[in-house]
Order: structure tokens, then sequence, then C-alpha cells
């Protein structure tokens, strides 16, 4: 323990390792000090100032970024550090738009939380000039609204080391700074992928979702229209927390209920096509390790990925499997198969997927698919629309009562659960391969070495005689890391999965936000992702080829596995996109 | 001499930074050569940005040499075999200079592999400012080395432990490292017998505004700056009235007449409220108004705040706003309370030294001239009669009606008979001054 260092802050003793910060020191010693512009790991710059403390140094410090030392004494709530924070809060207030009322991150701001914590009195304690920024709502997916921004950098530093993608960065400098993307063009003419991770980021209301549920109210006011809604495996471990329950409480019978109360006409599982992708998935791959096709084979499941492969590694288009991502093979059975069994033409269905992700959005515009004529998927919801489209239908969430999702699509599987974990979709296809290659049941189902937070998992897997290389990556700078690896030629592998997100869907663009302070508290990845392995572990059939439903469905309707209408229905192409999607447009 | 004599001889001469910290040079070698690690870096700061102020850019274009010794020196000393020199790209003259001589000391073996026979070797490159004062601050030249955007990092860690890419670095600007190569050859001792016990050698200025001779001095430390201003500078022209004397530029405050006799140095600059900086000094006379100097130089620091920290970002702004409306006649009881408010925050929180030193020419201002402050916000009126929108023209009784202001005046707003009094329609008037000028009788006063 020698190389523990002692400090003072607020005059209580507290002990911390080599490296930790004053931030850290403080809250181990049960001293909160208050922090904007500071997300973990992620952005560490010491910008907004909020966080300052008195160390005996001629000017206060920045505690997020201040490492401690032996025998500091550390002040955080003297008059002159009131009396700053306050100033620097009320700063950020004067040039911020104050639209709290119309604001879809009210009650859920960290900038609004700390005005009432740090008691501002006066909104207006300082007034001056406000620079006007246009909306930039063009993208499907994000929306990115510069009047509220208080340039804390979370989102750019999220975009650049989390998700290696970095296409919005300050501009401009002094009081003109403001973050934007390159030459200033709309981000979706950027190489922007559409995973909202810089959404999770924002503290404020800068960042959103491009909102699709007023078109889903207009849907479920159609009478002409059956409505049609699905939910993805991670909508339900985080639902419950736009109503106050506990990270990781899953909620899918409440869930359902409230869809039907919404007055969708019928609620599927998109857990049911998460089985079928397995199912399609499993034998694409041990058809390509049979016949000799592109190896390693790497996961389509999430739309995020799929555009960054596209645009940032378009040499690994031909790995990437043919499958769709599940909610848009769900949208092309319901608009076939379900269409044919209740006698619907599928000009009058709409197909309204309930997902934990932003890229979804930009997905279901693709127009490739619309595998029966018409989009798979007609609108995607964030899992945050939905907790604001059953606030203001006025259902009281906590206290409905457990309900199932229709039968016809509802059935589903553990391994079908797992998808909204990173690891899960490897998982599921695992326990399925094995048992179409070997023959045999497989006994022990849980796949360790693909669970967890590793950023890059890997695992040898030997299914009967047949040894398989797998690797695991979430988050797509985790990703670049694995792909520059294996383009570089130190690494093989025969199978991967990636998922855009950090910790997978669980952890989506579309997902509840938890401000930084609670992630140091309860990292979503984990509690949420426990959740989803709890219900696996309680289901009764835990591979995707026990699924009844999925059973039945080849038997009635898609013959087998990679079948030629299976294809034409469940599986879709990629092209490679250019980074500099505005020289496109300037060139034709 | 082994290194550590290197860094004894420095340390004992009593050398501070003149980029404006006063940071002893000797401490700063020390604290580098004594981080851990096998990759070091020396860095000049060559990024001269204070308006007016070129003393560094004397150095690089007539001596470059010094500087390269210098920074062979310090390599030696710190252990470190790489070097760059941060060189505004404004100053083309001097990066052409430094390549030649970079060219030539590499031609005699001064600098490279295996200097002089030695073990030891040294290069250096040129790196080019992009015209970013901010970039003069140390953390953010490294960053902008580094290929980023030119920012500063949080400090600690210094440079000295983490610098230029993650690595050791001592970096000192251009005038510090000029001073260097002299020490070593003459001794502590010898640089000592130069300027005050705290603030030993000479400091180079930049002299300019109001003065009889501008251009560079050089004086030895503790020299008063009425000697300076009033010896070397030649006094004020045109038997103006001297008022005010700007040191430390942006960063700097503006020092009262009553103060003249301070000798100059870090500590007692600092402690009358301006700072020594890089060396910029401008003379103020009676015509110069100091709310709008401390407006000017505060124009000149939120035009170059990065942007990433809030205090500098938003509350400079603020201040600038305040003072805005203060020289245009809209100032509100309050105002100078708000400001000192502002500054006191900004200086107590902002991330780098430019932010925490920005509010320096407003609170120098208000503490030696409240009144004009005072004048400005209750009055209406400039007591130098500088801020135009507090101005009206007048033409008094000693007018003879010769009409040559009339003919003058690009505004027509001035009216009158031949051989009658002319009178100026203030609202016309657009305060150009031109019939002050061309009145022969001083007919034409400022109110």
């Amino acid at each position: 323990m020698n190389d523990m260092i002692k400090l003072t802050i607020d005059g209580l003793e507290v002990e911390v390792p080599q490296g930790a910060t004053v931030l850290d020191a403080a809250r181990k010693a049960n001293v909160r000090i208050p922090t904007l512009c500071f997300l973990e790991e992620i952005n560490e710059i010491g910008a907004c100032r909020m966080c300052v403390v008195e160390t005996g140094a001629r000017t206060l410090q920045a505690a997020c970024v201040l490492p401690a030392t032996q025998s500091m004494v550390v002040k955080t709530n003297t008059r002159r550090v009131r009396h700053a924070r306050k100033t620097v809060l009320e700063l950020i207030l004067s040039n911020h738009d104050k639209k709290c009322l119309s604001c879809i991150r009210s009650q859920n701001c960290e900038l609004q939380r700390l005005a009432l914590e740090l008691e501002v009195t006066d909104d207006n304690a300082f007034t001056g000039e406000r620079i006007e920024y246009p909306l930039d709502d063009l993208s499907p997916s994000i929306v990115r609204d510069n009047n509220k921004c208080i340039n804390c950098r979370r989102c750019v530093s999220t975009c650049y080391t989390t998700q290696a993608v970095g296409v919005i960065g300050p501009i401009d400098r002094g009081f003109e700074t403001s973050i934007e993307t390159a030459w200033d063009t709309p981000l979706s003419e950027t190489a922007c992928i559409g995973c909202g991770q810089c959404i999770n980021a924002c503290p404020v209301g800068a960042l959103r979702e491009k909102e699709e549920s007023p078109k889903v109210w207009k849907l479920l006011h159609d009478p002409d229209k059956i409505v049609v809604v699905q939910t993805a495996p991670a909508v339900r471990a985080a639902l419950g927390e736009e109503f106050g329950l506990p990270m990781g409480t899953n909620v899918t019978g409440k869930m359902v209920a409230a869809l039907r109360r919404l007055g969708f006409d019928q609620v599927f599982d998109t857990d049911f096509t998460a089985d079928l992708t397995i199912m399609e998935e499993a034998t694409e791959l041990i058809g390509r390790i049979k016949n000799q096709g592109v190896l390693p084979m790497i996961t389509s499941c999430s739309p995020g990925w799929v555009n960054y492969c596209e645009t940032f590694y378009p040499d690994f288009i031909p790995n990437l499997s043919s499958c769709k991502s599940p909610h848009e093979m769900m949208g092309a059975v319901i608009k076939s198969y379900y269409a044919e069994k209740a006698h619907i033409l599928p000009k009058d269905i709409a197909v309204v997927s309930v997902m934990p992700c932003t890229a979804k959005k930009i997905e279901a515009g693709r127009e490739e698919l619309a595998a029966n004529g018409y989009p798979d998927v007609d609108a995607v919801i964030t899992t945050r629309e939905l907790a604001r489209m059953i606030r203001s239908n006025g259902i009281n969430f906590l206290n409905l009562k457990d309900e199932d999702f229709d039968n016809l699509l509802g059935d589903s599987t553990g391994a079908a659960a797992i998808f909204g974990a990173t690891g899960g979709v490897m998982e599921a296809a695992l326990r399925t391969a094995y048992e179409i290659i070997t023959g045999e049941t497989l006994q022990a189902l849980d796949f360790h070495a693909v669970r967890g937070l590793e950023a890059v998992k890997e695992a040898d897997v030997k299914l009967g005689s047949l040894s398989l290389k797998v690797a695991v990556a979430h988050g797509t700078a985790n990703a670049k890391t694995l792909l520059d690896s294996i383009r570089a030629g130190e690494k093989t592998y025969d199978f991967i999965e990636i998922m855009g997100c950090p910790g997978g869907c669980v952890n989506g663009g579309g997902q509840p936000i938890v401000s930084a302070e609670e992630r140091l508290r309860h990292d979503p990845r984990i509690y949420r992702a426990k959740a989803l392995y709890a219900a696996d572990a309680g289901m009764t059939y835990r591979k995707s080829h026990e699924n009844p439903g999925i059973k039945r469905i080849y038997e009635e309707f898609l013959g087998e596995p990679n079948s030629h209408k299976a294809h034409q229905l469940l599986h879709t192409h990629y092209t490679p996109r250019n980074k500099y999607k505005y020289r496109e447009k300037s060139v034709s | 001499m082994r290194p550590r004599d290197v860094i004894k001889t420095l340390k004992d001469s009593g050398l501070r930074g003149r980029g404006g910290g006063g940071f002893p040079t000797g401490i700063k070698w020390e604290l580098c050569a004594k981080s851990p690690g096998e990759k070091k870096y020396v860095i000049c700061n060559a990024d001269e940005g204070d308006p007016g102020a070129f003393m560094d850019r004397s150095v690089l274009e007539g001596d470059p040499h010094a500087l390269l010794e210098a920074m062979a020196l310090c390599g030696y000393a710190v252990g470190s075999d790489e070097g760059y020199i941060y060189v505004r790209a404004e100053y083309p003259i001097a990066v052409k200079r430094l390549e030649i001589a970079i060219r030539q000391a590499r031609e005699y073996g001064l600098i490279g592999q295996n200097i002089l026979g030695t073990d030891f070797s040294f290069d250096l490159h040129i790196r080019l400012g992009a015209g970013a004062f901010v970039c003069g601050e140390e953390t953010a030249l490294m960053t902008s080395i580094e290929g980023n955007r030119g920012e500063p990092r949080p400090k600690p860690p210094f440079p000295a432990v983490h610098g230029l890419y993650g690595k050791p670095s001592n970096i000192n600007n251009v005038e510090t490292f000029a001073n260097v190569p002299q020490i070593i050859l003459n001794g502590a001792a010898w640089f000592k017998g130069m300027g005050t016990k705290r603030s030993p050698g000479t400091k180079v200025f930049a002299l300019g505004g109001k003065i009889n001779n501008t251009g560079l001095v050089e004086v030895p430390m503790g020299t008063p700056l009425r000697t300076v201003i009033y010896d070397v500078g030649g006094g004020i022209p045109k038997g103006k009235k001297f008022k005010a004397v700007q040191t430390g530029g942006p960063s700097g405050g503006c020092i009262p007449a009553s103060l003249l006799d301070v000798p100059i140095e870090y500590d007692s600059l600092v402690e009358i409220g301006s700072m020594m900086g890089s060396g910029g000094m401008i003379v103020l006379d009676e015509d110069n108004c100091m709310v709008d100097i401390a407006r000017f130089f505060l124009d000149f620091t939120v035009d170059e705040s990065c942007g990433k920290c809030t205090p500098c970002r938003v509350g400079t702004r603020r201040m600038l706003e305040i003072l805005n409306r203060i020289v245009s006649g809209h100032g509100q009881e309050g105002d100078i309370e708000k400001l000192e408010q502002l500054a006191e925050s900004i200086m107590d929180t902002a991330l780098c030294g430019l932010g925490q030193t920005a509010p320096n020419p407003v609170l120098s201002t208000i503490r030696y001239f409240r009144d004009e402050y005072d004048a400005h916000i209750r009055d209406k009126h400039c007591p130098s009669h500088h801020c135009k929108e507090l101005l009206h023209l007048e033409i008094t009784d000693k007018c003879r009606g010769c009409t040559a202001c009339a003919r003058v005046c690009p505004a027509g707003a001035i009216t009158g008979e031949s051989r009658g009094q002319h009178v100026i329609d203030t609202e016309k008037c657009i305060k150009c001054n031109s019939c002050i000028e061309k009145c022969r009788f001083d007919a034409i006063i400022k109110v």
C-alpha cells in the first residue's frame, strides 16, 4: 500500500491509488463535486470548469483532471469555489436558449439539474449576444440543435474515441466556437454512421433522435391501416428506467401491454426474427466454411456497424453476412407471411419498430430493404420515443399488468434475448451451429468467453470436429482495432460479431439517457445486459432452432434456411460509401 | 561541463523566463532533466503574438545562432536529442533565417549527430504557427505541433513531465534561450551583476504608443519605468501629459503616473496589477480613454480565445459587451461591479494563462482610473474626449464666420452665414474632427 496517496478533502482524509484524480478521491470521500463536460474515460478535458476546487494553487483547479498528490489539501465548498461555479454556470446559461419547457431533455438535463443544485435564481444573470444556429435535421437519425449546445465536447470525444468516426468537432474559436461538421455540411452528408452515441453523451438537448413518433401517431389514427409493432431485445431491458424503475429491470410484459393501449393492432417480438436471423446466419456460416466462402463472416445485425463497414472498411463488405437485421426480417415476414395468414394486403400494413437504436432509422430507409414491394419497416422509434408516447397517452406504465406478445410472430428463445448484449449474437449462433454441425444436443449453453465488456473478445470454439476462431467487438473504435489487425494479417478468424455501440444494443443510441454521474455508479452496459442474460437463463427454449414459431414458419412458409424464398425475403446486399459524401453531391 | 553543471550555472544565474511567467529557467531545466523518460523534447516558443511586440523577432532575424546554441545546450542538459522551434508564420524573414542558420549549424556539426565529435546528438525542426495567439501558451503550442487544434491542456501534468507527444519536454521563449549561451560563456556571477537580486539580467521591451522614441529597448532589470519612458524613450510627444503605461501585452495592466518610479521586475509589476509579459510597453497620454484602452485589449483576447473553457469563451465576451456599452454611452449603475465579479471568476477558473490574465487590463484601469468609468456611466461623458458616441463638437463664440469648417464637413452638418456664428447639427455630425483641424481660430471644441 506504499504507493497509495493520502490527501484531505474538506477535512476528510482519503486514500487513493497513484493516477487517481481529485474527483476520484472526492467520490471516495463521499464528497460530491458537480461536473458537466466530464465523461469518464471518454471526455476528460477540464473544459467546462464546473468542478473547480481550491488546492492552495494560485487559481482554482478542475478536479476532473487534477492528479491527486500526497498530502494535498482540497476544499470543494468554500465561498470562493461556490461563487466561481455559479458564475461559470450562469455564463453557460447566458449562451443557452433556455427553452426548457419544450426541450426533449427537460428533467433529464444535466445543465438544468446543476442550475437547480447551485441555486441559480436568475437565469439571466448575464445577458448578451447569443448566436442563433440553424437546426440540422436532415439526417434520418440524429438532429443537432446548437442553440442548446454548451460546448462540453462529450459528443466530439465519443464520436472520435469510442466510435472512431470523428465527423464533428469544434470550429471557429472564442465565443464563436461551435460543434460542427467539416465545412458545416449537414450530418447526413458526412460519414456519420447514425449510431447516436453522441446523443447519449450529450448532457443537454443539443443532440436528439430524429423523431418519428408523429408519423406513428398518424398511422395509429389512420382507420385504414393495420399497424403492427415489434420491439427489439434490448428495449425491454431499459424502457423501465424511463418510468423510474431501477436500471436492469426487465419490463417485457408491461411494454407489450402499453403498446396495446397505444392502439397497435399486433404486437410482435423482434426476438422472433432474432431467432430467424440465427437460423439463416448459422446456415450461411456453415455454408461459407464448407464451400470455401469468404471468411471471416461478420454479423450484420447492427446498422451502425454496417454503415461503418460500408464507409470506412468497404473491403470487408464481402465478409458481411447477407442476413438482414432482425427487425427488417420481421418487416419482410409481416408483409408476406402474416399478411397471407391474416388476409391483409401488404399495402394496408404499417410496420413500426421500437428499437434501442438511431441507425435503424437510416436502415429502414434503404431502398433494398423492401422485399414485398413496400418498405419492410415503415417507421422506427427509439426506446425513448416509445416512453414519450406512453407518457403522452396517459398510460400509467408502472401499474400495467403483464401481457404476452401476439401469437404468430411472438415466440422467442433465450438465444434471441441475449442479442441485445455484446457477444449475444455470437453466443446464439454458436448454440445453433453446434447442434446443426454435430447433430448432438449442446449441454453447456453459456459461452462466457464472448460475454462481457472487454474491447475485443476472442475464443477458439470446438463444434464437434470443427474448430472455429471467433471474435467479438463492440463500439466501432474496437471494430476498427479488430479489422486493422485482420487487414495487417496479424489475426485470422472464422466468425466475428460486431455491434456498433459499446456494450451492444443495450447501450444503443436510442436507449434511455444515463447521466455522466449516474454512469459512474451504474454502467448501463452491465446492468441492462444482466437483465437479458437473466431472461435467457429462465427461458424454456434457449436455442433459436427450438423456437416452435420458427419451426412453423419454415414448415409453412420459408422451407429451409437459406432457401430461395428465405433469400428473397431475409437477405440483402451492401454498397461501398464515400466518406466525403458532400463530394458525391458536388460532382453530380 | 557535465549536464548538471550547465543546470547549476543556470540556476545560479537566477535567469527567469522572459516569455511572461518569470519561472526560474534553471529549475525548469532541472525538472525536465530529472523527469524519467528516454525521449525528451526541447521546444522554443517563438510564437510572439502580443500586438506591437517584436523582441523575439529581432533575435530570430538578427542572431538565430544564439537560439540554436541555447537549444542544443538545453538538449545536452536535460537529455534530449530533438527540438522544435514553433515560430509564427507571420515572421517569414525569421523563418528563412532560422532555416539558413539550422543548415549552417548542421554543416559545421554544431547540431545533428555526434556534435563536435562527442556522443551528444541533437537536431531541430521548425514548425509554423497558423496565426492563433493562444498557441503561445505552452500546452496549446505543443498540441498544435502534434497536429491538433491549438488548444491548451490542463496543468498539471506540466510539460516537464508530460509534454510534447506525452514526453518530458522543456519549453522556453526565444529571449530566455538567447540569454543562455552568454551565461554559460561568462558565468552566473557575470549575469547576476546586472539587474536586481530577484530579477537578474536585462530585459528587452518594445516601446510604443505616445512616446518620442519607439522601438526595442534593452535595460537592466530594476530600471524604473520613468527612466525607460523619459530617458530612453524621450518622453511624450507634442507636450502632452503622460497618463499611463500599459505593460505585459493584452494580459497586462495599465500603470498610472503615480507609480512611474516602480522598478521593472517580475514581482513588482504583478504587485501593482500588471505584469512583465513578454515585454510590450505602450505609453498612453491624456488623449487616451482608459475605458477604451481596456476595451481594446479585451477585444483582442476575446478574439483570440480558443473557446475551450467556459469562463474565457463566454465570460470575457460578456465583459467586452459591458465595456462596449459603457464606451457607447449605455453604461448602467452596477456595471463596474459586474465587471469586477466576472473578472474575479474568470481569473480564478479559466483553463490557461490567456483566460486567467485576460481581465487584467480591465481590473487595472478600474483600479487606477475608476473616475473615468464613473464619468462614462453616470455622466455619459468621456473625460479624454475619445469615445465618439459620448462626444459632441461645438462651435464657440470664437467663430469668425470664415465658413472653412462648413466647407470641409463631409456630413453637411455645419451651417452659418458668412461672417456669422456657425453651428453644428449634432444629429448629422459624424465626429470626424475635420472641422477642428480646419478651424484657424480654435473655435471648435469637444464637449
